[in-house]
């Protein structure tokens, strides 16, 4: 049987929906809290904080329909362990923080670990969620099963709008199963070969769940059957990496805890195509995600970087560091600004939800 | 900042025909600007042709520079436009505005791009759904969704309804396959949504425009992730004596962990109905069918299918054959492929109804159906996607004869209401149009609908995209609770009342 469900969180998001409302009155800013371990990039230090770790349980559970309910303040570290009773799993393997990472915070800041790449993102797995607008009414979008096409896709618009579009208070995702066995094998190969040699794989149907490149080393990671693996191992050659150091690695990439990220520095997130070639810029560089998530320590101009992720298809996030004024979010063109603007004022009529976050605002 | 008070989503079209006409005239090539009654005539209606509508005109722009043009005169007159691609919709959202223009999209059907490495391919709106598989095979690749009319539909159909098909319990919808759209406000901005990296700059615009009905911008280019094609395939086919029994199988596969490509039923009346029509070797007296397709390595498919078939036989079918060779396969599927117009000699016209429930009510959803069905003395066939809890109930009705349609409709209606109570949507896959605009006010709250309205107004002010579709104005809503009263039905009855 699944775990044992809290109660209802209604009475508590009618008690915050209450407090958005007042604040609305008041014109009163918000600045939304969950988890609080991406505060340095919701860089809103303005308005008066609002708690939503409050909103912690898990509302409904059924195994059978690979359908979590929770509120959004519920620590991910608690849904996994629900779903690991069940053998099963949040696709998008998102940092868990030692416990403080939310189910809320997921959501807006879409965040995705090694198994995003061939599973998808946060963004994929939202059935539905419950929200309060900047008004303080509590609207539902979405729903609990897998295929709904009424209404726009509100729900999948929070993921990534760090709160500026509705405060989250309830979260359905679809959820997989745990694959039964994982494998990882590791290829002493340069950054350019890297990327065509994972992308030549990745069009074949072979049982991929996660790689990563740094300091001339490829790792891949299979999951699946372990017939499956065993001849994909063969197929791909390589060295297996001892199971326990393979754990290690791929936790340090979802959590951020590998040595890549230690230390101050600027540090920028790369969002490319996966096949674009190396990127012309000094310093270091671990990618993961086929080469589409790309981590850059560099000491180059910020518009070097944004034009150089332009140039590969994407956009740049200044994660960590960087000049005084440097946007975190990759600016927006102005029409499409003016667009964005406008989409916000839709839900958050006095703009009040987390101001000045995302800063593409 | 009065965005949320948008009380009507309708444009008021006020320039005249011929001033209308001569605008479009300078815009576009003579023979793409259609005025004859009979030129305009085939775009009356899309695949539900229980909705029809004349549009004053009909365009064909052949690019995106004449897309733009097309909806730069329409924002200029304040004339409402309705975006079309091969009109195989079920809901009516293709249907014309009778004040406003048709525009198709059915020329921009070229390839532009395809990029085995990164695994996708860039084409045009009007391009087929099937087309595109069709021209990456060669590179061991595919387009996972496939909706039923996957040989007709344009991708940009499918864009704008966030299509579905057999396998999207596996593979997922159109919104997970995408990577990036380009498309035009009704203003003419050209605005990307989506990126080629994971994730783009800004919102999720992409999620938003998927399944936005054509309500908020015009598609011009759609770049669509492709999958490698799995390497093998295979079938199995269980009868079950019981449809409750067929429904706890479906939960009980996806409990034992098993993601099937394809999870299909079929209630007894449709098996024979296709049985009778194609001679797909059905079993005749089965209550319902199911058809369990597993894909992937040699390896994977070989575990997965062994794993299926136990749990199938501990649910208790009645037989379970696996599909011997390829050809068995195909004629297993010919079955299923062929049961909407194998019903469709059963009766002079049906009704198809597309809504999701949660999988475990399956069985009690459907004998309720059929409960009801046999009160109002309509008769109910099923065949749907079984493994996403998607229904597709066809009721069978004479147009011809009085009160035929209207008790089929009173049916409809219910199952639709039916799919909300037991925490499922009046829409999996064939979205709102103009058919479901009513059910919609039972699905969400009228604050629910005033941000809908909201984001439509932020593309669209005027309301000149697809009026009338998709998104009830508030007013409406509030006049069907005061039909319902009139009828002495109270929505909710079970509310206090003050």
């Amino acid at each position: 049987m699944p775990a044992p469900l809290s109660n209802s969180l209604a009475g508590v998001r009618a008690e915050l929906a209450a407090q958005v409302a007042l604040a609305a009155r008041q014109q009163q800013a918000l600045r939304l809290i969950g988890g609080g371990t991406q505060a340095a990039l919701a860089r809103a230090d303005a308005g008066q904080p609002l708690d939503l770790t409050v909103l912690n349980g898990v509302i409904a559970y059924e195994p059978s329909e690979l359908v979590i309910t929770a509120g959004a303040g519920t620590p991910l570290a608690r849904i996994e362990a629900v779903l690991a009773e069940q053998q099963q799993m949040l696709p998008f393997e998102p940092a868990l923080a030692d416990g403080r990472a939310t189910v809320g915070g997921a959501v807006a800041a879409q965040r995705g670990g090694p198994r995003r790449w061939m599973a998808g993102a946060t963004r994929d797995f939202i059935l539905g969620l419950r929200l309060i607008d900047g008004l303080g009414r509590e609207l539902g979008f979405g729903g609990q099963v897998i295929k709904n096409v009424a209404g726009f896709d509100v729900s999948r618009l929070q993921a990534g709008a760090w709160g500026s579009l509705g405060v989250i208070t309830e979260v359905s995702f679809k959820v997989l199963p745990c694959p039964q066995a994982e494998t990882t094998l590791q290829f002493q190969i340069g950054q350019a070969e890297a990327l065509l040699q994972v992308n030549i794989w990745a069009g074949q149907p072979l049982p991929l769940s996660a790689v990563s490149w740094d300091q001339g080393c490829l790792r891949v990671r299979l999951s699946g059957v372990p017939a499956a693996l065993a001849s994909a191992c063969r197929l791909l050659g390589g060295q297996a990496l001892d199971a326990v150091d393979a754990q290690q690695h791929w936790h340090s990439l979802r959590e951020r805890t590998h040595p890549f990220f230690d230390g101050a520095g600027t540090l920028w997130r790369l969002s490319v195509k996966p096949t674009a070639p190396v990127l012309e810029l000094p310093g270091a560089v671990l990618w993961e995600w086929g080469g589409g998530q790309r981590w850059l320590r560099t000491e180059a101009p910020a518009t070097l970087v944004r034009a150089q992720a332009v140039q590969a298809g994407g956009h740049a996030m200044l994660v960590q560091g960087g000049e005084a004024g440097t946007p975190v979010f990759h600016p927006l063109a102005p029409a499409v600004r003016a667009l964005h603007q406008r989409i916000k004022l839709a839900v958050d009529p006095g703009q009040i939800l987390n101001p000045g976050t995302p800063d593409f605002l | 900042m009065g965005h949320n008070d948008h009380s009507a989503i309708h444009a008021v079209g006020h320039a005249d025909d011929a001033m209308l006409v001569e605008a479009l005239r300078a815009v576009l090539p003579a023979d793409a600007v259609l005025i004859d009654e009979q030129a305009r005539r085939p775009y009356e209606s899309d695949g539900l042709s229980a909705y029809r509508q004349m549009p004053r005109v009909v365009v064909l722009p052949a690019n995106e520079a004449q897309v733009q043009a097309v909806l730069q005169v329409c924002h200029r007159l304040q004339v409402p436009l309705v975006a079309r691609g091969h009109g195989t919709g079920l809901s009516g959202g293709a249907m014309p505005d009778q004040r406003g223009v048709l525009m198709s999209l059915a020329k921009l059907n070229r390839i532009l791009d395809i990029d085995p490495l990164a695994r996708t391919a860039r084409v045009q709106p009007g391009v087929r759904n099937l087309a595109i598989s069709e021209a990456v095979a060669s590179h061991g690749l595919y387009y996972a969704p496939d909706p039923s009319s996957q040989i007709a539909c344009s991708i940009g159909g499918n864009v704008a309804e966030n299509s579905g098909g057999v396998h999207c319990l596996k593979y997922g919808l159109t919104v997970h396959n995408l990577v990036r759209v380009r498309a035009l406000t009704i203003d003419g901005l050209v605005f990307d949504a989506g990126a080629e990296g994971p994730d783009a700059a800004g919102f999720d615009l992409l999620a938003l425009l998927t399944g936005s009905e054509g309500l908020l911008a015009v598609v011009t280019e759609v770049t669509v992730r492709l999958l490698p094609r799995p390497r093998t395939v295979q079938a199995l086919l269980a009868s079950f004596d019981d449809v409750e029994k067929a429904g706890q199988a479906v939960a009980n596969i996806i409990a034992a962990g098993i993601i099937p490509a394809g999870l299909e039923m079929m209630d007894g009346p449709a098996t024979r109905a296709a049985e009778a029509f194609v001679h797909a070797n059905y079993p005749v007296d089965a209550e319902a069918l199911l058809i369990c397709e597993s894909d992937g390595t040699a390896e994977e498919v070989e575990d997965e299918a062994a794993r299926m078939r136990a749990v199938l036989e501990a649910a208790g079918a009645t037989e379970i054959r696996y599909a011997r060779d390829e050809a068995e396969r195909l004629k297993f599927w010919a079955g299923r492929k062929a049961a909407f117009p194998a019903v469709g000699r059963m009766a002079p016209d049906y009704y198809c109804i597309d809504g999701t429930i949660p999988r475990r009510t399956l069985g009690a959803v459907l004998n309720w159906m059929y409960g009801r069905a046999g009160e109002l003395g309509v008769q109910v066939v099923n065949v749907f996607h079984a493994g996403d809890g998607n229904l597709h109930p066809l009721l069978l009705f004479d147009a011809a004869k009085p009160g035929d349609f209207e008790r089929t409709e009173i049916l409809a209606n219910e199952i639709l209401a039916k799919c909300v109570e037991v925490g499922g949507t009046i829409t999996g896959e064939h979205g709102v149009g103009v058919e479901k605009i009513d059910a919609m006010c039972v699905q969400f709250n009228s604050d629910e609908l005033s941000i809908f309205l909201g984001v439509k107004a932020a593309f669209d002010p005027a309301g000149l995209l697809n009026p009338g579709k998709a998104v009830p104005a508030l007013h409406r809503c509030a006049e069907l609770g005061r039909m319902h009263v009139h009828n002495g039905q109270l929505p909710h009855p079970e509310l206090p009342r003050f």
